[in-house]
Order: C-alpha cells, then structure tokens, then sequence
C-alpha cells in the first residue's frame, strides 16, 4: 500500500480517526476499571486505618468527620469496638515537603497519644525524604503525645530525630502532625 | 533476531545511542525502581511499535508525528489504569513513573527511526529487544546506585546506616551513567 498523500482532507481525516479510536478504547477501559479501582482505594485506606489504631470492629469510614481547613481537610474516623471508642485516625496532610504535598494517617489513643502513623502519600526525594515511611523515623513518635515531647526537629529546638539530608522532610513530617493536634482541640471534635 | 538482540549491546537505547536518559537518571535510586520502569517501558514499547508499523501507510507523513503520540499516550493510559485497578500493590511501587512514559524519547524514536519503515514482526522485536535493552541498563544503573547510596541490594540492606548520599541525588546519577557508558564503549570496540 503506499504512502497516503499529505493534503489537508487526508491529514485531518487520519488524526480524526485516531484521536476517536483511542478516545473510545480508553472510554471503555476506563469504565472497566473504575469500580476496581475505587475498590483498590478504599481497601488501601481501610488498611492505613487498621495500621494506625487499636483493634475495632465498627465501619470508621461511614461515620468519617471532617474539618475544612483553609488550605485543606481533615478526615477523621473513629475506630470503636463493641460501641466504645478505642481510637482515632486522622488523615493529615502538609503542603510543606520538599516536592510538595504529603497524606498521613495518624492514629490516636484516648489519651491523644500517637498510637501508629502511616504515610498515604509522598513525592520526596527517593532514598532521602521516602525514609518518613520507614520505622527507623516514623516509629520515634509512636506512644508520644506533644505535651511532654515536641513535635519539632532538633535543629529547630524539638525532640525530633531528623532525617539525614532531609531536613525539610522531616520537618513537614511534624507540621503534619502538629495540623491534628491544633484542629482537634480547638474543634471540639473527637 | 538481529533486531531482538541488538537492542541489549550494539544500539542500548541508553548506554549507545543516549535517548530518555531524563527518566532513567530519575527512577534509578534503586533497583527495583529502575527494573519496573524497564519492563513498564518494554510493554509500551511493543504495543506501540505493532500498532504504529501496521498503521504507518495509512498516515499522511506531515501528521505522523502527532498520530504516533496519540498511540503512544493511549498505550501509557491503558497500561496505568490496568495497572491500578489489578495490581495495586505495584502501582504503588510504579505509579509515579508510568506517566513519564510518554515523554520517553525511546518510545517515539523507535516509532520514528524503526517501526514505520519495518514489518509488524520486525517491529515487535524491535520494540521486545530495545525494551529489555532498557531495563537492563536500567537494573544495573539502579544497582549501583543503590549499593553505593544507600548500602543495599535490592532492597536488602547489607550496610548499617547511610551510604555515600551522593549516589541517590541526581550528580550520582550523572556519574554512574558516565561510567556505564565508557564500559560499554569499551566493549564495543573489543566486539570490533
């Protein structure tokens, strides 16, 4: 077959076509894949809950809670076993890391003690900044509550073990955490 | 088969004739990474090449350019979705870096350089060969970035504490590919 000649009905009726067989292939495979993948997001976030606070044995993501913030939300989900709460888990995010915006779920006793953090969300530096998710950092906080132990890095005057080369990571870490703590309270809500 | 094998030594997409090294200084902090970036890669590859060989008469050449990128962007697009809705737990590990895909230069090189000219068969070994090409270089890149910046491999940590940390920011990058390179100009002119 030869080459197709390059005037103006040939070449806007070929990117015609094309565009529209793509538009549809992807038109369907989205609508394949849209329940799984709501599915996928959901069980990630039930699983980021489970991490976070003591066993529960309600449904946290129907009684959610939010608080609008200005530059963002919290969303707060109590874990309660057989009708009594156990816990909270706060999902937190920053706009301070070093490539952006980071999603935390913070898990809370009855006493506001940290229970458990997991990272949702980053976009740090790998090998520097993606250590926030490793237990080397993250579980420093675990059984802390900011009354007796400040949620700031050294350099900065706190109690915060940084990570190397990632300060500012490290530093988004506790903003992230400090959001819940300030929010809570004054809120009300628990 | 010449055009399977040569995508490895002879023409490596990375290591030869030096094209999308942007995602491959940016996805190799460690090995892993930069192997599911590799086989990512190799899938689009294919698909693209097949499609764009049997396609190739039917597009005016003015307007291949675009024709080819549209292809290309639907292949990366299925390949994210499917990835997301079926294999989470990769997504997780991969997601950030499928949609760099289309910004690869190899994808469109290939496109332009071999499957347009060359039967549907010929390309997909072509596509197959320089695919495994990349993620080969890739592997290896990520390797030993990994073991010198972080002290594992992997995954596996060998080493207690932190490497040399320059290996995982982007100057580590430059240097270990520079070196690549001059090994593999080396072995091209022994096979000479």
């Amino acid at each position: 077959m030869a080459q197709k000649e390059s005037n103006f009905t040939n070449m806007v009726l070929t990117l015609m076509v094309i565009s529209l067989v793509s538009a549809s292939a992807l038109a369907f495979i989205n609508k394949v894949t849209k329940e799984p993948i709501a599915k996928s997001v959901m069980a990630k976030k039930v699983e980021a809950i489970k991490q976070v606070v003591p066993e529960f044995n309600n449904d946290p993501i129907a009684e959610m809670q939010t608080i609008e913030l200005a530059d963002g939300k919290l969303e707060i989900y109590p874990a309660k076993k057989d009708g009594k709460l156990v816990g909270t888990a706060v999902k937190t995010f920053t706009d301070k890391g070093f490539s952006g915006h980071i999603e935390l779920m913070i898990g809370l006793d009855t006493a506001k003690s940290i229970v458990n953090i997991s990272v949702l969300q980053q976009k740090e530096t790998p090998g520097l900044g993606t250590k926030m998710a490793e237990p080397l950092f993250k579980n420093q906080f675990n059984g802390k509550n900011p009354s007796s132990f400040k949620l700031k890095v050294k350099k900065d005057g706190g109690d915060v073990d940084a990570i190397t080369a990632a300060t500012i990571s490290s530093r988004a870490f506790c903003d992230a955490i400090q959001k819940v703590y300030d929010n809570i309270q004054e809120g009300g809500k628990k | 088969m010449k055009n399977f094998t040569k995508g490895f030594i002879r023409e490596n997409p990375i290591l030869v004739l030096i094209l999308g090294t942007c995602p491959t200084l940016a996805t190799t902090s460690s090995g892993i990474n930069g192997l599911g970036m590799g086989l990512a890669t190799t899938f689009v590859l294919i698909g693209s090449n097949v499609v764009i060989s049997m396609i190739s008469n039917l597009i005016p050449s003015k307007v291949r350019i675009p024709a080819y990128v549209v292809v290309i962007a639907t292949f990366v697009t299925i390949v994210d979705l499917l990835m997301q809705a079926y294999t989470p737990a990769l997504y997780d590990q991969l997601g950030i870096f499928i949609p760099l895909i289309v910004v690869n230069c190899i994808v469109l090189g290939r496109a332009e350089a071999f499957a347009n000219k060359n039967s549907v068969l010929s390309s997909f070994f072509d596509g197959f060969g320089m695919g495994l090409g990349f993620a080969m270089a890739l592997l290896i890149l990520g390797t030993i970035r990994e073991v010198l910046g972080n002290g594992s491999i992997l995954g596996h940590k060998f080493i207690e504490g932190d490497g040399i940390l320059v290996f995982i920011l982007a100057p580590g990058a430059f240097i270990a590919l520079g070196f690549l390179i001059a090994i593999v100009n080396r072995i091209k002119a022994k096979m000479n």
